[in-house]
């Protein structure tokens, strides 16, 4: 573990004091064995100079071999053999210069099995480090890209959640200009100044997250005088706000799809006048904002639209808050209330 | 004289297409809706040759009134819908204008309901099924429309226990009363939600969540009965498809 979060720099420390420690062992037990103290240290310094080799074989074959559960038998065979070859390797050269003592070949035969048990042992144990250290890495690095994606996708989503105009109101106001121009040409002209006002309305708050409380009513109001000229007499409309919420923040173009869908439901489920109310209050510091718009319970069921139009905000609403209870929606008395509750930040 | 009514139920809607039918002296506006429900009244009254239809508007679609009329006029629809959406009516509707739309555009509506009516060709949309070449309205999924002596009921699909086959009718049963109208069954197997609804026998369509059990009367014959004591046959495939979506 110590490998994986230091520099290259600790990294080559840690690794030389263990190499070093294990070189005053081995020599050590060579001398305990007999053998003087210069053979002793040239025995151990040449042996773990060999492994050092082993070590720096399987350190480069994990930047291009990666172990898995699956092959974990290759892995051991493939110890296997980079031990035997290092130590037969061993074995030929330090003859060649520590030749000086006849007995040193016989105990060089006789501690082969020794320090090939020794040297896998070894190898074996860095080998695990090394995988570990890889395995760790991957892990963080697939982590981190996890995330980046998280964010993006939220991103992505609020920004497309935003923007979610509804064409028909769109065309149908266009209809509606359009049919002004002819006879009612000052009203066509105003009508265009305030379709203009809420389109750039809707557009600049696509940039911004929280927008104040009065802001969103002036785009309400620009929203629902446009409506006014389509539905004419049919349409009335009652905004009351707490003194102080104007300046409470709530995410930008929240507020305008809830009203939308209010007067959809509203038109489209009575033949008759529709009142509709937005009343925003202060909630213990949070700002509660209730529509109400008339609902007609006898030609339809109640539990039609409860969803109807207000899943996006739902998810807008857990995305930005990480809550699921902000937006309620009741139905009593043919008045069918949507309330929601915007947290403030303290 | 080409009789027509306007049914939209936005007013200024309504003034555009008066505007543009101004030049046309042969044409005379006998009266303006703001709903399906006046609409269906008008045209029962008047027998127009001609309506301009809005689609969304209170209460009921233009689609839900079409399907409640007995003579049909001459149709052009006249609405904010995508034009992919409504190419699926071309072949019923004698034209459709995509709102907002130029007096050109409604100038050609006008040439080729003139044409067809040259060829007496009457649009007949009572004869072709609404419901094959129908867009789907979220609308259509949660409630059926009927109509009723001179009333109009929204039954919400939520009430309806059963629908049965009837010749060219189908009977559809709520928990104390039964309703006629001019579709098939296989509509509404397609229309109403496949998680609710199920056939269970040729001519038979139950709501799951009205059965109150299922009874067997001879080996390998089952009935199911409904919560409010209505029985309805259960043939051999409907049994399977019954068990399988029970879980049973």
């Amino acid at each position: 573990m110590i490998l994986i979060n230091s520099s290259w720099k600790k990294y080559l420390l840690i690794a030389s004091a263990w190499w070093l420690f294990w070189v005053i062992i081995v020599t050590l037990v060579i001398h305990r064995l007999g053998w003087p103290w210069r053979v002793s240290a040239a025995d151990a310094s040449l042996f773990m100079a060999s492994q050092l080799i082993a070590v720096s074989i399987i350190r480069n074959t994990h930047k291009f071999y990666h172990t898995n559960a699956k092959n974990i038998s290759y892995r051991i065979v493939y110890l296997f053999v980079i031990a035997l070859i290092v130590n037969t390797v061993f074995r030929w050269i330090s003859p060649l210069l520590l030749s000086t003592y006849n007995s040193y070949g016989t105990f060089l035969s006789a501690s082969f099995p020794v320090r090939f048990v020794f040297s896998l042992l070894m190898i074996a144990l860095l080998d695990v480090m090394f995988w570990l250290s890889y395995f760790t890495k991957e892990q963080e690095s697939q982590e981190k890209r996890k995330k980046e994606i998280e964010t993006l996708f939220k991103d992505a989503e609020l920004a497309r959640l935003h923007l979610q105009l509804q064409p028909h109101f769109l065309f149908n106001s266009l209809n509606s200009i359009s049919a002004l121009t002819g006879k009612q040409p000052e009203e066509a002209r105003k009508m265009i100044q305030q379709l203009s006002d809420f389109l750039r309305g809707t557009i600049k708050k696509g940039d911004q997250q929280l927008v104040s409380m009065g802001e969103e009513l002036h785009h309400i109001e620009l929203y629902l005088d446009i409506e006014k000229v389509r539905f004419g007499d049919r349409l009335k409309t009652d905004i009351r706000n707490e003194k102080g919420t104007e300046n409470l923040l709530l995410p930008s173009l929240l507020l305008q799809p809830i009203v939308e869908n209010a007067i959809k439901f509203g038109l489209y489920n009575t033949t008759g006048e529709v009142a509709i109310t937005i009343c925003a209050t202060i909630e213990k510091e949070n700002l509660l904002i209730n529509i109400r718009n008339p609902f007609d319970s006898g030609s339809d069921s109640p539990h039609r639209g409860t969803g109807f139009g207000l899943n996006s905000i739902q998810r807008r609403l857990y995305l930005l808050y990480a809550r699921n209870d902000l937006l309620n929606t009741h139905c009593e008395n043919g008045t069918f209330t949507t309330s929601l509750l915007i947290p403030q930040q303290k | 004289m080409i009789r027509t009514i306007l049914i939209d139920d936005e007013p200024l809607a309504r003034s555009i297409v008066r505007e543009y039918l101004q030049a046309y002296s042969d044409f005379e506006i006998i009266d303006e809706c703001s709903n399906g429900y006046e609409g269906i009244k008008a045209i029962h009254q008047h027998k127009p040759d001609l309506i301009f239809l809005d689609v969304q508007m209170p209460k009921i679609t233009g689609f839900e009134m079409l399907e409640l009329l007995d003579d049909m006029p001459h149709v052009i629809f006249t609405t904010a819908y995508d034009e992919y959406a409504m190419k699926a009516f071309e072949s019923m509707a004698t034209d459709y204008l995509l709102k907002p739309f130029s007096k050109e555009r409604f100038d050609k509506a006008i040439t080729k309901l003139r044409g067809l009516k040259q060829n007496n060709h009457s649009v007949a949309l009572s004869s072709i099924d609404l419901g094959k070449i129908r867009v789907r309205q979220p609308e259509e999924e949660s409630r059926i429309v009927v109509r009723e002596g001179g009333n109009i009921r929204i039954i919400p699909a939520t009430d309806i226990f059963a629908i049965e086959a009837y010749d060219d009718y189908v009977k559809i049963f709520t928990r104390d009363e039964y309703f006629l109208k001019k579709k098939t069954l296989s509509y509404f197997e397609e229309v109403l939600p496949s998680t609710e609804f199920i056939r269970t026998h040729r001519s038979h369509l139950i709501q799951i969540k009205y059965i109150a059990r299922i009874e067997s009367y001879e080996k390998n014959n089952h009935v199911v009965l409904l919560t409010n004591e209505r029985k309805v046959p259960l043939s051999r495939s409907g049994y399977v498809k019954l068990k399988e979506m029970l879980g049973i």
